[in-house]
């Protein structure tokens, strides 16, 4: 059992092993892989983690062929979090049995947008009510990737996608996307997060972070698709960070209802930045769409506003 | 008779090995390849840690001190999809990338 963190420097990291094999399935490019590949990586606890239906799942583990090297389950798309929490409450009750012996395991319940923000919600919903302990992971990618591009409730405002494709009736989502990382705080759980793989020493912090406190968790994080965000394969990570630095997707947590801003971009950058090298965002550029990104981007301002306020109320807070 | 192979297989689609898919290569898949510099590397490890493909290899040396040290060795072909992130991140040594894109079978 670790006491003290494991270090996070990438020489001391690359001494370990991977807990997520190569060989997966996932396209050329993809964050999904990234975003495992980190949170496994940011501790040396025994994990089982289960997982939704989604591209992750389908792809990393085909009969035969497992690139997991914890214990993993899928049941189906709806119940990763009622699964991660069976497991967690069956476990519980062994080692108060005596039956097992008490290793300190952690449990994950991972999951796409699709299987997190709809799809799944209400037994994340009930998971995180009943307090198990076990944190859920979102790899938002912020659409239907894996059956092809349909909108989700994760899907931004104006990209096109299948179900809502932009044309003569509708220029892309009419809708905003919802904000999970809230609603999940909403919960009163012991502690919440957003984060993104381009920052990988903030995202393994947190889950650090996570892994000490008992009680359930939720982290989103941000998992670019470039088959899904007709973008080129090699920027998965470029774009990840630009969602950061125009506060498209603020890097923040919230432990015991304090939140706090953990990355604060040094400059601004317009959201023009992060929408112009995305293919689903290309019909927003139109002249005649120009109000779209007028919206999306006092959108995404309003926001930034209103969690710098909560943030600078959570630190006074704690100077009192 | 010799059993059907969908009749070995285990039951509840379990799979027993963990870390089985290294048996299926991906380096098929790649149409980009990427060159590794060396004189250019700064082993900052970036592109290790940005892989989607954990097809960054890693060999371990003794520092002068006898202690473990991580040092970037070449790609892992066998299942590097040819992204490109690698070679897009890299910060290579004064301006010069240590990870170049080229065309595959060139």
């Amino acid at each position: 059992m670790t006491t003290t963190a494991k270090p996070l420097g990438l020489k001391k990291l690359a001494l370990g092993e991977d807990r997520f094999s190569y060989g997966h399935r996932m396209c050329a490019g993809c964050g999904a892989p990234i975003v495992v590949k980190q949170v496994l990586m940011a501790t040396d606890y025994p994990i089982i983690a289960t997982n939704a239906t989604g591209c992750l799942e389908v792809s990393s583990c085909i009969q035969q062929f497992t690139a997991w090297k914890i214990p993993w389950m899928h049941s189906a798309f709806e119940n990763s979090a009622a699964t991660a929490s069976g497991i967690e409450a069956m476990y519980r009750s062994l080692v108060k049995q005596g039956k097992l012996e008490d290793r300190n395991v952690k449990f994950i319940a991972f999951g796409g947008d699709g299987g997190t923000y709809d799809i799944g919600f209400q037994s994340l919903s009930g998971a995180m009510e009943r307090g198990h302990d076990m944190m859920y992971i979102c790899y938002d990618n912020g659409a239907y990737m894996n059956t092809g591009i349909q909108r989700s409730s994760a899907t931004p405002f104006g990209a096109n996608t299948t179900t809502c494709p932009a044309g003569d009736v509708i220029p892309g989502k009419p809708q905003q996307r919802k904000d999970l990382t809230r609603i999940m705080a909403a919960h009163g759980i012991p502690y919440v997060a957003q984060a993104s793989p381009s920052y990988h020493t903030d995202l393994m912090k947190k889950v650090q972070k996570a892994f000490e406190i008992k009680g359930p968790k939720f982290m989103n994080i941000i998992a670019p698709c470039n088959r899904g965000w007709r973008s080129r394969t090699n920027d998965a990570i470029t774009l990840a960070k630009l969602a950061v630095e125009t506060c498209y997707w603020p890097l923040y947590e919230i432990e015991n209802g304090v939140t706090k801003v953990t990355v604060k971009p040094k400059e601004k950058k317009p959201l023009v930045d992060f929408l112009k090298p995305q293919g689903r965002f290309k019909h927003m550029f139109a002249p005649e769409n120009e109000d779209m990104l007028k919206q999306a981007q006092e959108y995404v301002d309003a926001q930034w506003d209103r969690l710098l306020k909560e943030s600078a109320a959570g630190e006074s807070e704690k100077a009192e | 008779m010799s059993k059907k192979f969908w009749e070995e297989l285990p039951q509840g689609s379990v799979v027993l090995e963990a870390g089985s898919s290294a048996k299926f290569k991906t380096g098929g898949w790649r149409s980009m390849r990427p060159k590794w510099i060396e004189e250019n590397c700064i082993q900052c490890m970036f592109c290790w840690m940005y892989c989607p493909d954990m097809s960054v290899k890693v060999k371990i040396e003794k520092d002068n001190k006898g202690e473990d040290k991580a040092v970037r060795a070449d790609f892992d072909f066998d299942y590097c999809k040819g992204c490109g992130i690698c070679a897009l991140e890299c910060p290579g040594k004064k301006g010069k990338k240590a990870i170049v894109m080229e065309e595959e079978g060139k």
